[in-house]
């Protein structure tokens, strides 16, 4: 098990940003394109310096999610990934790895595992968190009440089209960090960081003290640059699955690297 | 026709909640979107004028109020209730989505949006949308999987001459299911500009409570209709249940009726067993979950993927149920029951022979469950089956499926007349 989930999320993040600028979080949609190539992204991960990953759980219906990310989904349903298989890669990785890991999915699968259930598996598979992207913060109070007593963070989304009144209500039950998408839209397409984000970076500030991570449309190492001074967590996602289609396990191990080396 | 009574009154600090399912599960970016369109559906159903107008709107534009037939050669045939048909069909694009469709249109007017999008299955709800968005001088765009593209093409001749934009889904089963998460993920991006017309009573509040209002109009008329017809009120109503919206539209005119059993009839393809079908309460396959915006009855696996669903029609194809019908079910105030495929084309062709009406394949479904139970039934009993739609559409499925050797001919020699 790792340390960093026993000393809280929130704290990890800000002895991580004690000695660097910036961290970077990775994405990976675990069964695509296979087990074994998600313990090579995670291995890649691990070698570049990434910070944080997020492991997302395959579902039929991912509505927040752009193109790569529903074919990832769908081909990883098709190609047989269960909870079980999740999980033991999940548990694998926290033996191994030092990041902490973050469950990302949709909130059928908690659903239907049950809200107990679900905060004993990724406790035990010694995660640290996790995103639902479809779990709004008026649904989530008794999940994320049992997941705070096992020391997970439910991990809360703010985006450009909430009001400052909707901002400040999801900072006061946020913990861990808050996921501020950088555009409207699904995952996938590229984000114009010059417009707006800034802007938009500061009404998040003003509702919440945590760490803020900026993701959707972060694709490229100078868009990790641009991060920098405004966010405190690059979140990069379709991008590294797009780069291990177009660029082998080589380019993405690369890939990674000069992301990470926008982060010291 | 006064407007509707308050039809849900939510259990305090339960908005949009039916019993244990509905609610509104949405991407964050999409929460200020439903709470606009919340409020400007409460604005409009409080306003008098806006239903006096929906109404004044379906009176001169599509065709209602639609008739109650009564069928004397199907009731003699049946020797037990007597069998009378609300007319769906007759609205202007041959469906009960017309309703939906211009209530959302009058919406959309006082929201100001100049775009609309909607996913369609059968095709019904996207030519009643193109209809819509033409008329009132929207842009349009619609999304269908490609599976009902190939399944149901006439009608997506007829979205794109109407103007609107067709856009084919080619991901998960490439079907209803998929063509609304295609909309979700269109109007995450599109919302400051853009309405998504929701064809049925799914998805998030406040989206079944809204197409229930509207579709509403088809049992307030029935109620009024059989009572001038009969002196009583029937003894059952009948409706097929892809999304729900037909059956939820004709059966609140009747809910507060303890003494009228209200039916829903889902698909049950080829047969519950074979596991190609879409009967998610009849079948007792289905299970709460929560999925494209609401929590319901689904058809899916122990860890919660959607299963593939299979029905002869295109507009049953689909995983879940409406909320409000999932509670009703629970509740024991709607049984449900299912149809075969063969039992629909059999009671479709019965029913063209019989009375010269023409039902849509979807609108069979609840055909065959009145046929089924009206011998039981005493001629004292009135029985009402909702026609939601028209048969048009489904020409080549029901020219294939009654093997019509001289329809086949047709489409050969037209096929040979376009080779190049
Ligand atoms: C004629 C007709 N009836 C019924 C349906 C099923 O929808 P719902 O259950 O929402 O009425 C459709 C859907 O496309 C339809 O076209």
């Amino acid at each position: 098990m790792t340390g960093a989930r026993t000393a809280g999320l929130e704290s990890h993040v800000r002895e991580r940003l004690a000695k660097k600028p910036l961290l970077l979080m990775a994405h990976v949609v675990v069964g695509y394109p296979s087990l074994d190539a998600n313990w090579a992204m995670l291995e890649a991960m691990d070698g570049a310096g990434v910070d944080l990953v997020e492991l997302q759980l395959p579902f039929t219906e991912p509505i927040a999610d752009g193109p790569s990310f529903v074919k990832a989904n769908h081909d990883a349903i098709q190609a047989g990934t269960a909870w079980r298989a999740y999980f033991d890669l999940t548990a694998r990785a926290a033996t191994r790895f030092s990041f902490p890991i973050l469950f990302m999915g949709y909130y059928n699968s908690v659903f239907r595992m049950g809200a107990e259930r679900f905060c004993a598996r990724l406790s035990e598979a010694g995660m640290s968190g996790f995103i639902l992207a479809d779990l709004p913060p008026e649904e989530a109070a008794e999940l994320n009440a049992m997941a705070r007593g096992r020391e997970l963070d439910p991990i809360l989304l703010m985006t450009p089209t909430n009001s400052p009144a909707r901002l400040a209500e999801i900072g006061r039950q946020a913990s861990g960090f808050v996921y501020c998408t950088a555009r409207k839209g699904v995952t996938g397409r590229k984000t114009d960081l010059s417009q707006g984000v800034a802007a938009f970076l500061e009404r998040c500030r003003t509702a919440t003290s945590l760490p803020l991570g900026l993701g959707f449309g972060i694709k490229t190492a100078a868009d990790v640059r641009e991060v920098r001074g405004l966010a405190n967590i690059a979140i990069v996602g379709t991008a590294c699955l797009e780069v291990w289609e177009e660029r082998g396990a080589d380019g993405y191990r690369q890939f990674l690297k000069t992301l990470a080396a926008e982060t010291v | 026709m006064t407007m509707p009574a308050e039809l849900f009154p939510w259990a305090p600090g339960r908005e949009g909640y039916y019993g244990d399912f509905g609610g509104a599960f949405v991407p964050e970016m999409l929460h200020e979107t439903l709470a606009e369109l919340r409020a400007a559906f409460d604005n409009a159903r409080r306003d008098p004028a806006f239903w006096k107008s929906y109404v004044e709107v379906m009176s001169t534009y599509a065709g209602r109020p639609t008739p109650v037939t009564y069928c004397d050669n199907l009731t003699r045939r049946f020797g037990g209730a007597r069998i009378y048909v609300k007319r769906e069909d007759l609205n202007h694009t041959g469906a009960h989505k017309a309703n939906n469709v211009m209530g959302q249109g009058l919406l959309v007017q006082r929201m100001g949006k100049p775009r609309v999008i909607a996913e369609t299955g059968a095709g019904q709800h996207g030519v009643a949308t193109a209809t819509m968005a033409a008329r009132l001088g929207l842009a349009c765009t619609i999304y269908m999987g490609e599976e009902d593209i190939a399944r149901q093409r006439p009608n997506v001749f007829w979205m794109e001459q109407l103007g609107a934009d067709v856009v084919a889904v080619t991901d998960g089963t490439r079907t209803l299911k998929d063509a609304i998460n295609a909309c979700l993920r269109d109007w995450a991006e599109s919302m400051a500009d853009t309405h998504y017309v929701l064809g049925t009573v799914c998805g998030p509040h406040p989206f079944p409570q809204m197409v229930t209002y509207f579709q509403s109009i088809i049992g307030h008329e029935a109620r009024t209709q059989m009572l001038d017809a009969t002196g009583e009120l029937p003894r059952r109503v009948y409706a097929c249940v892809g999304g729900g919206s037909n059956a939820s539209g004709v059966f609140a005119g009747f809910l507060d009726d303890l003494s009228v059993e209200l039916v829903g009839v889902e698909a049950g393809g080829k047969g519950i067993d074979s596991g190609k079908h879409t009967a998610r309460l009849a079948g007792g396959k289905g299970r709460p979950g929560v999925a494209q915006g609401y929590k319901s009855v689904f058809l899916q696996n122990e860890e919660g993927l959607m299963q593939d669903t299979y029905s002869v029609a295109a507009g049953l194809d689909y995983i879940g149920i409406g909320p409000m019908l999932a509670d009703l079910h629970q509740r024991g105030r709607v049984r449900f029951e299912s149809a075969t495929d063969s039992e629909v084309v059999e009671a479709l062709r019965l029913t063209m022979r019989s009375e010269g009406l023409i039902p849509a394949l979807e609108s069979a479904h609840a055909f065959v469950a009145a046929f089924r139970e009206a011998p039981s039934l005493s001629s004292a009993d009135a029985v009402l089956v909702n026609q939601s739609g028209r048969g048009d559409k489904d020409i080549f499925t029901v020219a294939d499926a009654l093997g019509d050797e001289g329809w086949k001919d047709f489409i050969r020699r037209k096929a040979a007349s376009y080779e190049r």
